[in-house]
This record gives C-alpha cells, structure tokens and sequence, in this order.
C-alpha cells in the first residue's frame, strides 16, 4: 500500500505499459493479454485506496519552461482524486472483465483492450493533476480514447460519423477551457491549480466569471450539458462497455469533477454558479423528457446519463459540489451497472430495440435481477444509493432556488418513469423478440453482480465521501425525501401501468400526440438545428472562400502580376522591331515628354 | 568545430557521388543518398553532443581565421540546432519516400542532397551574405525536382513558386543592404551603429516580407498548395517539413534583432496574419477535395501558430514558435509521406475515391489517424506544446483575439477527423480491394517520425533546453521575458 500512497504515478504509467504490452502481443496473444488488461484499472483503483488519508506531498515537474518563466506539471492524490480513482479503478476493472465475454468474438479485440488501458491512464492523469495543463492533457486524452472507442467498429458509417461528432462537440468545450486556461495565466500568472484556486478570491469579479465560465464550457462539453449534449446519444455506436466505462461513470463525469476541482473559482462568480444551476436544471429535465420514448436501450441510458449529469450540475451549481460528488459516485455505480445490464441483454437477445424485448427475466434471471436493482437506485427509491446522493442534490438546490428544485422533481418523476417504462418492457411481459435469449456467462454476470451491490448499498457511504472531500457531513432532509419518494413511486407506478400489457397503451397515446412524439423522439430537434446553423454553413462557407476568395482573388491576382508582367514584356519586345522610323519617332516623343518634365519641375 | 561545414560538406558530396553512381546502376543512387543522409544526421547529432558538452550555448567555426578579408562564420545555437536535427531527420525520410524513383534517379537524389546542404546553410550562416546566398539557392534544387519530378502541372507550379518567393527574397536583399549599410557589419547579431527608429519601421517589413511568403501567412500563400500538389513526395516532405522553417527562423534571427522597434510596432499587424492564417488554412483545408492539397493548406494554419508565437515575442512564444516548427516538420513530414505513399499505389488524390483503407490497408490507416491526431494539436504529440504556448501568451500580449485561434484550433480538429472519416473508416471501396499495405521503406521512416511526434509531445524540455540560452537573449533584447 504505501508503494502506491508514495508513487501515485503508477496509476498512469502502469496503465501505459500494459496498453503497449497488449498493443504489441497483437491479435494471437488477446487470450492472454485481456486478463493482464485488468491489471491497469486494479492499479488505478488501489492507488486511490491508498491515497484516501494519504499525505503525500504532490510530484511535480517543469514541463514547459523558458527563460525562467515555466509551467509545471504534477500529480498527487487528495480526497477528491481518490474518490475518482477508486471509481475508475472499480467500474474499469468490472467493465474489462465484462468486455471478456462481451467482446469474445471480435476481430480487433487487442485494440479495443489497448485503448481501454490508454484511457484508464488518461483518466487517471486528469484526475490527480495539479496543475491546470496535466489536467487538460488527461481532459484531451480521454477525449481521443473516447473517439478511437466510439469509432471502434470504424466499418459502419453510423459510428464513424458518431466518433467525430462526439470529439468535435466536446472540442467546442475544450477550446473554450483552453481560452479559460490562458485568462488564468495571464490574470494569476500560473496554472498550478493549488496558486489558482488560491488567487480565485482576489480576482476581479468580471475575470472570476468569465475564467469559471470558461472552464464550464470545457466541462458541459465533457458532460454533454444542454447544448452540448448531442454527442452523447450518438455515441452509443461504440461498443456497450465502452459506454459504461466512459460515457456514463468516468469521462463524462469529469465535468462535475473539474468543477469540483476548481470550484474556489466558482465560488468566487455568483453569476457564473447561476449559470451552471440553470443550465444543469434545464438539462436534467430536458433529458429526461427524451428519454422517456427512446426506442433503443441504450439511447435511453444515454439521455438518462445527460439527465443525471444535469443533476449533478445543478447541484454544483447551488454550491453543494460536495452532493454532486457523491451523486458521480452512486451515478456511477448504477448506470455503468444499468449499461453493462443492458450490453448483456443486447448479447443475449440480439437486438437494441426494447420493441422487440420483453420476458426477458425468465431466461436471463441474473441480468433481470441486477437491472431491478440499477433501476430502482436511478429511480431514487430508498434505501437503494441513488436516494440517498438524490435527496442531497434536491436538498441543496431547493436551498438555493426552490423553482430549480420543483423543475428537479419533475426531472424525478420522468426518471422513475423512464426507468420502470425499459424494464417493464424489457424484462416482463411477453417476449416480442424472433430470438431466444439466453443468460451471459459468468464473465459477464459477475461484474453485475458486483455493480449491484455497489449500486445497492453506496447510499450509505455519503459521510465517509463528505469527510474525504473535507465538507461537513450532510443530513438527511425528511422533507425533501418524502416528496423525491413520493414522486418516484407514482414514476415507477404510472410506467407498470401502461407498460404492463405490452406496447399497445403507448402506442395509442403516442399516435394520439404524434406531432409531441415526433419531437421528442429527436431530442427536441436540437441536433438537426445546430446541424442547419452551425454545422452546414461552416463548411459551404469553407467550400464559397476556397472557389471565390483563394482561387478567384488572391491567387488570380498572383497569377495577374505574372501574366501581366509578360504581356508587358511581349508588347516591350515588339518595339524591338528594328525599323529606325519607329525608334526615331519613339526617341522625339521621348524628348519631348523629358522637356516637359523638365519645363514642368523649373518653372 | 569542424562539425559544422561537414553538415554543408556532407550532403553536398553525396550529391557529387549520386549523380556519377548513377551510370553504374540505377539503384546506386539512393543507397548513396540514404548513406550521406544517415551520415549527416550522425553529423548533426555530432554537433548537437558537442554542443551540449562545450557551453551548452553555441558553436562557432570560421573560415581562414578572424582576421581574413572574405571570411565566412558558421554558427550553431538554440535557434539553428533544433532545424538543423529537424532537416537532417527529414532528410533520411525523403530519401526513403523516394526510394522506388526510377526517372533519372541519380540527379534526383542529387538535388535532393543539394536541397539539404542548402538548408543546412541557412540555419547555420554566421553572416548575412552567407544566409541570403544560401538562402535563394534553396530555391534551385526544389525548382527542379518539382519542375522535372512533379506532377501534371509541374511547370506552372514550379516557376509560380520561383518566382514568388523570390520576389519577396529580393525585398529581404534589399533590407539586408539596407542594415549592413547602418551597421557596417556583415555578422549576425553585431550590430555597430544602432539603426534609427524610423528606419526600423519600412526596415522590419523589408525583411520580413520575404520571410513572411515563406512560411507562409494569409495572403501570400497561393504559390503553396500548387507546389505540393505538383511536387514529388520527396518535394513536398523537405518543402512542408523544412523550407518553410526558413521563414520563422529568419524572423527571430534576422528580422527581429535588426529591427526590434519596427518588429514592436508591427507585431500586431503580424499577429493579425498569423491568427488569420490558422483560421484561413483550416477552412481551406475544409473545402478540399485533393488530400494533398488539404495537408497544404494545413500547413498555413499551423504556420500561422508560429507567426502568432513569435509575434508576442516573449520568451515562451520565441519557445512556442520553435516547439510549433519542429512540431510541423514531423507531422507534416508524416502526412505527405503517408499521401505520397498512397498516391504511389493507387495514383489518386481525390478524397472521394478512397474509404474504408482501415479495412483494406490497416497499418497505413493507423498511422493516418495517428498522424491526424497530431495534426490536430492532441496533447501527448508534439502539436500540442507549441499551440498551448503560442495561446497562452498571445492572450498575454493580445487578449481575446484568441478567440479566434480557439475557433481556428476548433477547424483544425474539423478538417482532420474529416480526412479520417472519408479516407480510413467507412466500408471499404471496392476499387481499392487488392490495395497493398504501407511498403517496409516508408513504414520505417514513418515510425522514424512517429517517435519524434511522440518524444516532443510528451517532453517539449528536450527543444526548450536547448532553445533556453539564445532565446533568453532574443527576448531579453525585445524586453519580454524576464
């Protein structure tokens, strides 16, 4: 243990050397390799274990330095990147051990451990770093790995197209950080997080604002915050443990956790806090709404990760980071237990439409079980985790704008809703599917049985994550319990009731406001405007400049002096006839031009 | 310190060599190239080793002693060791991009050892006649091997790039008589008479101009994307990887200590280009159907971070810029040999044609995304430090106008996950079936640079260590820096 407490660094470069160890064995050792794969999340996760009460002090270098001025880098492990390792460190290793069976019958299955291993050292990297440039190193990184997984199946256009999208819209976050990172440079003339975060109260109350709303770019970005969100449900296209791992417990996370990081800067801009409550609330809610007529399982993860980010914002948002961190931990736990659930029934039935689901528990008893368990917790239903990190958001928030937190309930009611709609139909009822489903081996059952179990019992774990993150221990508000309860049991009920006898109900009621339907299925049109708005004009525009402005104009004004340069010189040589006439004639005009001048310049 | 002429020596006799080993068989030729090529790098780390063993500062060697009329001073130091290791790195790759040449091979590899030597030349040229000799005959080599090498429109492409660039050297004579008249010394960096505020004003544009197409910024940079399309793969590795380095380089040597009140007035003028450059190159690069004319137009953009780090003439810019040209050498030496290397087997360009080569020729893909990936700044490769730099203190010195270099960086990653998309992923075009992978040659200098991506990506300190001393000097002189 204290070979990890005092070497924090193993948590990145133990993952690096074992994504080169199975990069370089290749395709005929992945038998092999897939279980040394595990090695690098296990390290990451004890490095956190060890850290918990470390004191270790933090490493750093210079990595940038010039003339004596220098940027340093460095890691160290604290409360919070502890909680974050651990979480990476157990949801990495339970997705590894998942992909195993999971991926068992893949061609590129070396790539696909390889980068998992990248991006549990890129994660780790971002989580421990002190200084604002190693964290956006990790930020950028697991940003790539996130591209390389989504597109892993490259072959399918649909993925690759979902690949680029997800890295270009978190990009518009991580310029918009990297702007932050400058104004921070130049307003405390550091980037080590320790000297900003201890600048952050003397800083002008303008540069506070615009620096940590800069820095929230970089994180709605990450955490696909309204409007930023549309990456996410594309990226379902990677492969569904690849969605667990990064696209529901640790990247997109990230967000909450940068904020948290830096969260002196925050509380230095009340604007800037507004901004991210509001923001985090309108996503929270908007998400929800959308997940609750997805047809495909794991779109419907996707907003409902969107939804409970937006929770977390919003807590943040209302100054509580200490809730938001333990809803990142319970959030973890139980949507990578949900993504995982629905990657094993995606295997075993064969298909994503939950249309074509249904009956599933009688065949599949411990993935029916553990998704009972996942989405009770998301639900909020005590004394499952998710109630209990819930209740301290709403709490928090109903503290600091009561219209926030009614907007959050609702977000709850939809939440069960949804929630009970997927399992309802997925795993009760009778089977729609043309398949015979079939329970997933132990490689794959296991991991959930953990996750389950996690997802059960995390709730409990609120003060221990309090007192690591040095915040006072929150109470449990009754009030504020009895109505998230409330409001969960009549989600869960109305969701049973429509959905027990099969499709036939919705659809009905789907038919009947088909035009709401319609809109709600595509996310309420955001993505198809940003695609008009943003997208689509960029690049005709592109395309105008090149044909009019670099051909037409500059490079045909180039090629004009050329070519008027040798017209110049032809019509010269012509004179050169060696008819004397013409020089004689040339020659008196010539003189009479010069007296001219020179009668002009004397007079 | 006789490392240095053998850097100019060196090359310049396998040139000698390779055109009269071309009458003994055709293949001679490029095992002399690819043997003088090693044997320079040798020399450069040769020269690197004694540098950082002696002061750590600089090396100097001049001919026929310090009291001699004609005598001519070669010099090494931060700001020339990086470029000179940069070309003698690129110089081994284009030998290996050129290895299956089978037109006049033995006057090929000539041209292309002349072209290194001339280079050479440049970086290391203690004096000011030295550097505007070696200068323009950079110009020579390259006009052949695109006008005799290149493509279809070879000749257009060849002469346009001529006679552009050397309408702007001919400014920068003008400007160099203009100073050696001031300061009656012909060395680098001496400077007798202190040359008048008002003259450093039309001085600094004099010189800078020439440099200035060179590298090249918005609006002058029309003659680029014809020159690379039409050039050779060799052409356009040393053109993209080295020739434009010349630019950068002569500003912060030449330009800039000559004319440090003309340069302050003109920095945000220039920083203007350079901003504009990042933005205009990448939606150029955007609108591209040729993939290399796309990795042509890259070039501007990232060029365009340079002029933008040297504009704000601190000392991490000064670092910035060098980061950012060592950077560009490797990914864009990268990038048109892997074009170039698909060109050779498929004898297209058009983006439209290809799809799905992940599938067909997978260790080429790999190495496109990895190469695009650099190209999109990632950090961990080596395009990262430089831009990082270059935004941090350009906001120093010009605020949010870094907006528009964040959209600019935002294009950057537009463009080549584009490229990505259409060229690698997808289902594979069932043209392109039997395609062949990445021939063992060009695989071998890719990783070569490959290495390099990823060692300046991850510790930048190896350039900024050896920049440190001059660059101190340089800023301290502007009044930036500490």
């Amino acid at each position: 243990m204290t070979l990890f407490a005092s070497n924090p660094w193993l948590a990145v470069a133990v993952p690096v050397f074992v994504a080169l160890v199975v990069a370089v064995a290749g395709k005929r050792l992945v038998g092999m390799t897939q279980w040394f794969a595990v090695l690098a999340p296990v390290t990451a996760g004890m490095v956190g274990i060890a850290g918990w009460n470390s004191t270790a002090g933090p490493q750093s270098t210079s990595w940038l330095s010039q003339a004596g001025t220098s940027i340093e880098t460095g890691i160290a492990v604290d409360g919070l990147s502890a909680i974050m390792l651990i979480v990476v460190g157990v949801v990495a290793t339970m997705v590894v051990v998942f992909s195993v069976g999971y991926m068992a019958h893949d061609e590129s299955r070396a790539r696909y451990f390889a980068l998992l291993a990248i991006f549990t050292a890129a994660m780790c990297l971002l989580v421990m770093s002190t200084s604002l440039v190693t964290l956006f190193i990790g930020w950028e990184l697991v940003g790539a790995c996130s591209y390389l997984l989504i597109g892993f199946w490259y072959r399918k256009a649909s993925a690759a197209s979902a690949a680029m999208k997800a890295f270009l819209t978190t990009r518009v976050g991580d310029v918009g950080m990297l702007l932050g990172l400058a104004l921070l440079w130049k307003a405390t003339g550091s980037l080590d997080i320790a000297v900003i975060t201890g600048a952050a109260p003397g800083l002008a109350a303008g540069t506070a604002t615009l620096a940590a709303l800069l820095l929230f770019m970089g994180a709605a970005g990450k955490s696909a915050q309204f409007p930023l969100h549309i990456w996410l449900p594309d990226a379902m296209e990677g492969p569904t443990p690849v969605s667990a791992l990064i696209h529901a417990a640790t990247m997109v996370a990230a967000g909450v956790f940068l904020i948290a990081r830096m969260w002196p800067v925050f509380d230095a801009s009340e604007a800037a806090r507004t901004v991210v409550l509001w923001i985090g609330t309108f996503t929270a809610i908007f998400a929800a709404t959308v997940a609750c007529v997805q047809t495909d399982i794991k779109k419907v993860l996707a907003y409902s990760t969107i939804s409970q980010l937006g929770f977390m914002f919003a807590a943040l948002g209302a100054g509580a980071w200490g809730a938001a961190m333990f809803h990142l931990v319970t959030h973890a736990a139980f949507k990578s237990l949900l993504f995982l659930g629905s990657g094993s029934v995606i295997h075993g039935a064969k298909t994503q439409d939950i249309r074509e689901m249904g009956g599933l528990a009688r065949f599949m008893p411990v993935t029916a079980a553990t998704w009972i368990v996942g989405a009770v917790a998301l639900a909020g239903i005590p004394p499952l985790s998710g109630f209990f990190s819930k209740d301290a958001v709403l709490a928090s928030v109903l503290h600091a704008s009561p219209l926030a937190a009614s907007v959050l309930f609702a977000a709850s009611l939809l939440t069960a809703f949804y929630a009970f709609r997927v399992t309802s139909l997925v795993f009760f009822g009778k089977g729609r599917g043309t398949t015979v489903a079939h329970e997933s081996p132990l490689s794959m059952t296991a991991p959930l049985v953990v996750l389950a179990v996690l997802a059960a019992t995390l709730g409990f774990m609120g003060d221990p994550i309090m007192t690591a993150l040095g915040l006072e221990p929150e109470i449990l508000s009754f009030a504020v319990a009895g109505v998230s309860v409330m409001v969960a049991v009549l989600g869960l009920c109305s969701a049973c009731a429509l959905y027990v006898n099969g499709l036939g109900q919705a659809s009905r009621l789907s038919e009947r406001f088909s035009a709401l339907h319609r809109l709600l299925l595509g996310g309420w049109g955001v993505d198809a405007l940003v695609q008009r708005v943003f997208i689509a004009p960029v690049i005709r525009f592109a395309g105008a400049l090149y044909v009019w402005l670099d051909r037409l104009i500059i490079d045909r004004a180039v090629e004009g002096v050329g070519t008027g340069s040798q017209f110049i010189g032809r019509f010269m040589a012509n004179l050169q006839s060696g008819e004397t006439d013409v020089y004689a004639s040339l020659a008196a005009v010539g003189f009479i031009v010069l007296m001219g001048i020179v009668l002009w310049i004397g007079r | 310190m006789l490392t240095l002429p053998a850097l100019i020596l060196v090359p310049l006799a396998g040139s000698l060599i390779a055109v009269f080993s071309a009458r003994r068989s055709a293949t001679a030729p490029r095992v002399v190239a690819l043997i003088a090529a090693v044997a320079e790098a040798g020399v450069a780390v040769a020269a690197l080793v004694s540098m950082l063993a002696t002061s750590g500062e600089r090396l100097m060697w001049v001919s026929g002693g310090n009291n001699a009329v004609a005598t001519s001073r070669l010099v090494a130091d931060g700001l020339s060791i990086p470029l000179v290791l940069l070309t003698a790195l690129l110089g081994i790759v284009a030998v290996a991009a050129s290895w299956r040449i089978t037109d006049r091979p033995g006057t090929h590899h000539a041209l292309l050892l002349g072209l290194e030597a001339a280079v050479m030349t440049v970086f290391l040229a203690g004096d000011l006649i030295l550097f505007y000799v070696a200068w323009e005959a950079v110009l020579i080599p390259m006009f052949f091997l695109i006008g005799g090498w290149g493509h279809e429109n070879r000749r257009h492409a060849a002469l346009k790039f001529f006679i552009y660039t050397f309408a702007g050297s001919v400014l920068m004579l003008a400007g160099i008589i203009a100073v050696v008249m001031t300061v009656r010394s012909i060395t680098i960096g001496e400077i007798g008479n202190a040359i008048p505020a008002s003259t450093q004003m039309w001085l600094f544009w004099l010189l800078a101009i020439g440099m200035l197409v060179k590298i090249p910024v918005f609006p002058l940079h029309t003659w680029l994307p014809d020159a690379h399309v039409e050039a050779p793969t060799a052409g356009s590795i040393m053109l993209a990887g080295v020739l434009l380095k010349m630019g950068g380089y002569g500003l912060m040597r030449i330009a800039i200590p000559y004319a440090p009140q003309g340069f302050q007035s003109a920095a945000p003028v220039m920083a203007g280009l350079g901003i504009a450059s990042i933005v205009y190159g990448a939606l150029m690069a955007l609108a591209q159907t040729d993939l290399k004319r796309l990795v042509a137009y890259s070039s501007v953009a990232h060029m365009g971070f340079v002029v933008l780090a040297i504009s704000t003439g601190t000392a991490l810019g000064y670092a910035a810029a060098m980061l950012g040209m060592v950077s560009h050498g490797l990914v864009a030496g990268l990038m048109f040999l892997l074009v170039g290397s698909l060109y050779e087997r498929t004898h297209t360009r058009e983006i439209a044609r290809f799809g799905g080569l992940g599938v067909t020729t997978p260790r080429w893909g790999g190495i496109f995304v990895f190469a695009a990936l650099a190209s999109l700044g990632l950090p961990g490769l080596s395009g990262f430090p430089g831009e990082l730099l270059a935004v941090l203190e350009g906001f120093g010195a010009f605020g949010w106008w870094m907006i528009i270099v964040a959209f600019g960086a935002l294009l950057g990653a537009v463009y080549n996950l584009t490229a990505v998309r259409r060229v690698v992923h997808g289902e594979p075009s069932t043209e392109w079936t039997h395609l062949s992978d990445i021939a063992p040659v060009d695989l071998a200098a890719a990783s070569l640079l490959a290495i390099g991506i990823v060692v300046i990506g991850v510790t930048p300190g190896v350039v900024m260590r050896l920049t440190d001393p001059v660059v101190t000097v340089l800023a301290r002189a502007l009044g930036g820096g500490s």
